[in-house]
């Protein structure tokens, strides 16, 4: 009897892994609609890419990617949830599955799109890393010597130490976990220098006591392209998240905005049209979404340059330029493949 | 007896029924099942790996690391390699568990006796002292320390300074560094021989006082010898010893020894911490020897440190050691708290940094486990040595 029972544990724990090991072969798209939600990874702090207001509310131009995407396959914003991660615990998270989408100011690498088993989808801020100094120093090349706040696992700490060897300069790092602690240690005096892409130290500095007595260097020492990324290996779903991107800039080239698209739907602008799923043939079926996929995006979060002008631009506090995020059109770098 | 009829042969029992082939065909089918469930893991894990394009196995230590490392006890560039990241992250894991220990051991035991003192001040200082640091998560007393201290201390254009040469500020104390020029070997050989001579002085006082009670007093010999030659050494040769002193030079202090604030942090809160606990196992030890033995060594004119020195602590040393074994290995685990205040351990450096640079993180985690295994076992192994050394000797 005894060993029946023993055989009977042993198989049922046998099948019960084989099953749990077919459970993890299925798609992202298939998992994320089964389960109601998207679990998007985000940064646990940076104004205007994505914060959380008093009443834990996430916003920023990473959080509206995220809400984009769940537009895009839910036609509702609201099936989101977040995972606020650190540099360090990000491609962990991904790669583990724990979050379906990373969208938290993360730069495109070689060596990250082809080692870790992740793949960009593309380019949602062009930035550059740069330094934040005290009043006073006028050019990253009189930091010999310096301290230098840094967060860990980041692209930023192989640029600094490229950059400082380059110029045959000396430098202290210290590498903090979070973006928070990297400000805090730099308003105690810990270091000199806080270096970060740019667009994070703008917003950073609005979090010092004192902004006025610091400021951001004109230079900027490397290129960061950052961009969503998902799991490699699941192409229906990097398509999705790909063209989601595609279709936020592919609406402000149109002229589409949340506000106006309603009204512009019934035009007969052939590009339009497609657009918003208006054309039988080039909507969702090839991705596997509804046809008013593009429509829900522009609808419920808008185009990119209204995204980027309500959470960095002119709409926010960071008052950051457009500058290579403009359009193709206008002199920047953002260009989208056209729908259709 | 009358049934005493000759047994026949047993019958073959079948394998199900005999007790003993049943045992082993479960064990092995108990085994195989381990087997395969990991072999199965292990598996799997590879097969996801691959089909997900993340790279396997230990060839990325050759990789470049490309990042800084505040302190570093080796010489680390960023041309090094990951391999050389874990080295500098496990030394730098060392040295903060190193001074822990020896600094928590010291202030744990002064505490410890301290408890029991007769003086109520000095006693109910220590309770207080054990009461307060032993019930606050050390994570936060270590966050709170670095706050602590980066408000406090000046900023280094306004450090504070002891006579031009040793200098406190936010980025760390500097002390001159000594700079040995030629010559100053025989100031270290006039060391290693003081101490050789203590050591068989120490002998020969010790048969003395066994033959004629005469008691030396070693300690200030010792203390003589041991401070005294290379002193004299080192001025007969002419002082052959430069100091370079931290200087200011731009941002921060160049030249002496710089120790980072957040390794005095560390140092300080887990020592601080750990030390409470190693003072209740202290007085609780010197509480399980009995009052008998205090009261015999009274009566035989011990005065009392001499009872405490030779009667009580070497009999409270067979209660403590086992119970400080335990507290060596927390402090050694809790140095993995460093990541919370940038100093360079291995958890921060490699199962940080490194794990995020290069992905690889189940080798990564691995080697970082194996690691804290290997010291904590090396520490019990130690301490058992220890014990066994110290145990009742029974005759």
């Amino acid at each position: 009897m005894k060993t029946t029972k023993l055989l009977a544990i042993a198989s049922t724990v046998v099948v019960a892994v084989s099953m749990m090991a077919s459970a993890h072969a299925g798609g992202t798209l298939d998992g994320v609609k089964k389960k109601g939600f998207i679990q998007c990874g985000i940064n646990s702090g940076v104004p205007g890419f994505s914060i959380a207001n008093d009443k834990g509310e996430w916003s920023g131009l990473d959080v509206d990617f995220c809400k984009a995407v769940a537009a895009a396959v839910f036609g509702d914003t609201t099936k989101v949830k977040y995972t606020s991660l650190t540099a360090k615990e990000r491609f962990t998270a991904l790669q583990s599955g724990e979050i379906d989408l990373l969208s938290r100011n993360t730069t495109w690498t070689l060596t990250r799109d082809s080692n870790l088993g992740i793949s960009f989808t593309g380019v949602n801020y062009y930035d550059g890393q740069g330094f934040l100094v005290n009043n006073g120093v006028k050019s990253a090349k009189e930091l010999d010597g310096a301290s230098v706040c840094i967060q860990a696992g980041t692209t930023t700490e192989l640029n600094l130490s490229d950059y400082f060897r380059a110029n045959n300069m000396k430098y202290e790092p210290i590498t903090y976990d979070k973006v928070e602690e990297t400000i805090k240690g730099f308003e105690e005096g810990r270091c000199d220098v806080l270096t970060s892409d740019q667009s994070q130290l703008y917003a950073l500095r609005l979090q010092l006591k004192e902004p006025e007595k610091a400021e951001v260097l004109p230079e900027v020492i490397s290129k960061e392209p950052l961009g969503p990324s998902v799991r490699q290996g699941d192409e229906d779903w990097f398509k999705i998240v790909r063209w989601t991107l595609f279709a936020m800039v592919e609406a402000e080239e149109l002229g589409l905005t949340s506000a106006n698209i309603d009204e512009k739907k019934s035009s007969a602008d052939p590009s339009v049209k497609r657009f918003v799923g208006a054309e039988e043939g080039v909507g969702g079926q090839g991705l596997k979404l509804g046809n008013e996929w593009a429509y829900n995006i522009v609808k419920q979060v808008g185009n990119y340059g209204e995204s980027f002008e309500r959470n960095v631009g002119s709409g926010s506090p960071l008052k950051i330029e457009r500058g290579l995020n403009a359009l193709w059109s206008k002199g920047g770098l953002q260009y989208a493949a056209p729908i259709r | 007896m009358a049934n005493a009829t000759p047994q026949a042969a047993p019958s073959k029992p079948s394998l199900w029924n005999d007790p003993q082939k049943r045992g082993i065909l479960i064990q092995v089918l108990v085994l195989a099942a381990i087997f395969a469930f990991f072999g199965f893991i292990f598996y799997n894990t590879l097969s996801n790996y691959a089909q997900r394009g993340i790279s396997t196995g230990f060839g990325f230590l050759n990789n470049t690391a490309g990042f800084g490392i505040s302190q570093t006890l080796i010489p680390y560039q960023e041309s090094d390699n990951y391999w050389q990241v874990f080295k500098v992250g496990l030394l730098n894991t060392l040295l903060v568990a190193g001074l822990g220990i020896v600094t928590a051991t010291i202030l744990g035991f002064i505490v410890g006796v301290a408890r029991l003192s007769k003086n109520w001040l000095l006693s109910t200082s220590a309770a207080v002292y054990i009461e307060t640091f032993r019930n606050i998560p050390v994570l936060l007393q270590i966050v709170f320390l670095y706050a602590l201290l980066l408000k406090i201390l000046p900023s280094a254009k306004e450090s504070y300074s002891f006579a031009e040469a040793v200098f406190v500020n936010k980025r760390g104390f500097y002390v001159p560094e000594p700079i040995p020029q030629a010559g100053f070997d025989w100031t270290i050989w006039a060391f290693v021989l003081a101490v050789a001579l203590v050591i068989v002085l120490r002998w020969i006082a010790r048969k003395v006082q066994e033959k004629t009670g005469q008691q030396w007093p070693m300690f200030w010999i010792g203390v003589a010898l041991i401070i005294g030659a290379p002193l004299v050494t080192y001025f007969m040769t002419g002082r052959p010893l430069e100091w370079s002193l931290p200087v200011l030079k731009g941002f921060n202090f160049q030249g002496g020894i710089r120790v980072i604030p957040e390794l005095v942090v560390l140092w300080i809160a887990l020592s601080v911490y750990t030390a409470a606990f190693i003072a209740e196992i202290v007085r609780s030890g010197i509480q399980s020897v009995s009052h008998g033995q205090t009261e015999a060594a009274n009566a035989l004119g011990l005065r009392h440190n001499q009872t405490l020195k030779l009667v009580v602590i070497p009999q409270a040393m067979r209660v403590i050691i086992p119970q400080l074994t335990s507290q060596y290995l927390n402090l050694t685990k809790n140095t993995s708290l460093a990541t919370a205040i940038a100093y360079p351990d291995l958890v921060a450096v490699f199962a940080g940094t490194t794990l995020n640079q290069s992905g690889q993180a189940i080798e990564i985690i691995f080697m970082t486990m194996m690691f804290y295994l290997s010291v904590s076992l090396l520490i019990s192994l130690f301490m058992n040595w220890y014990n066994n050394k110290m145990a009742l000797v029974e005759r």
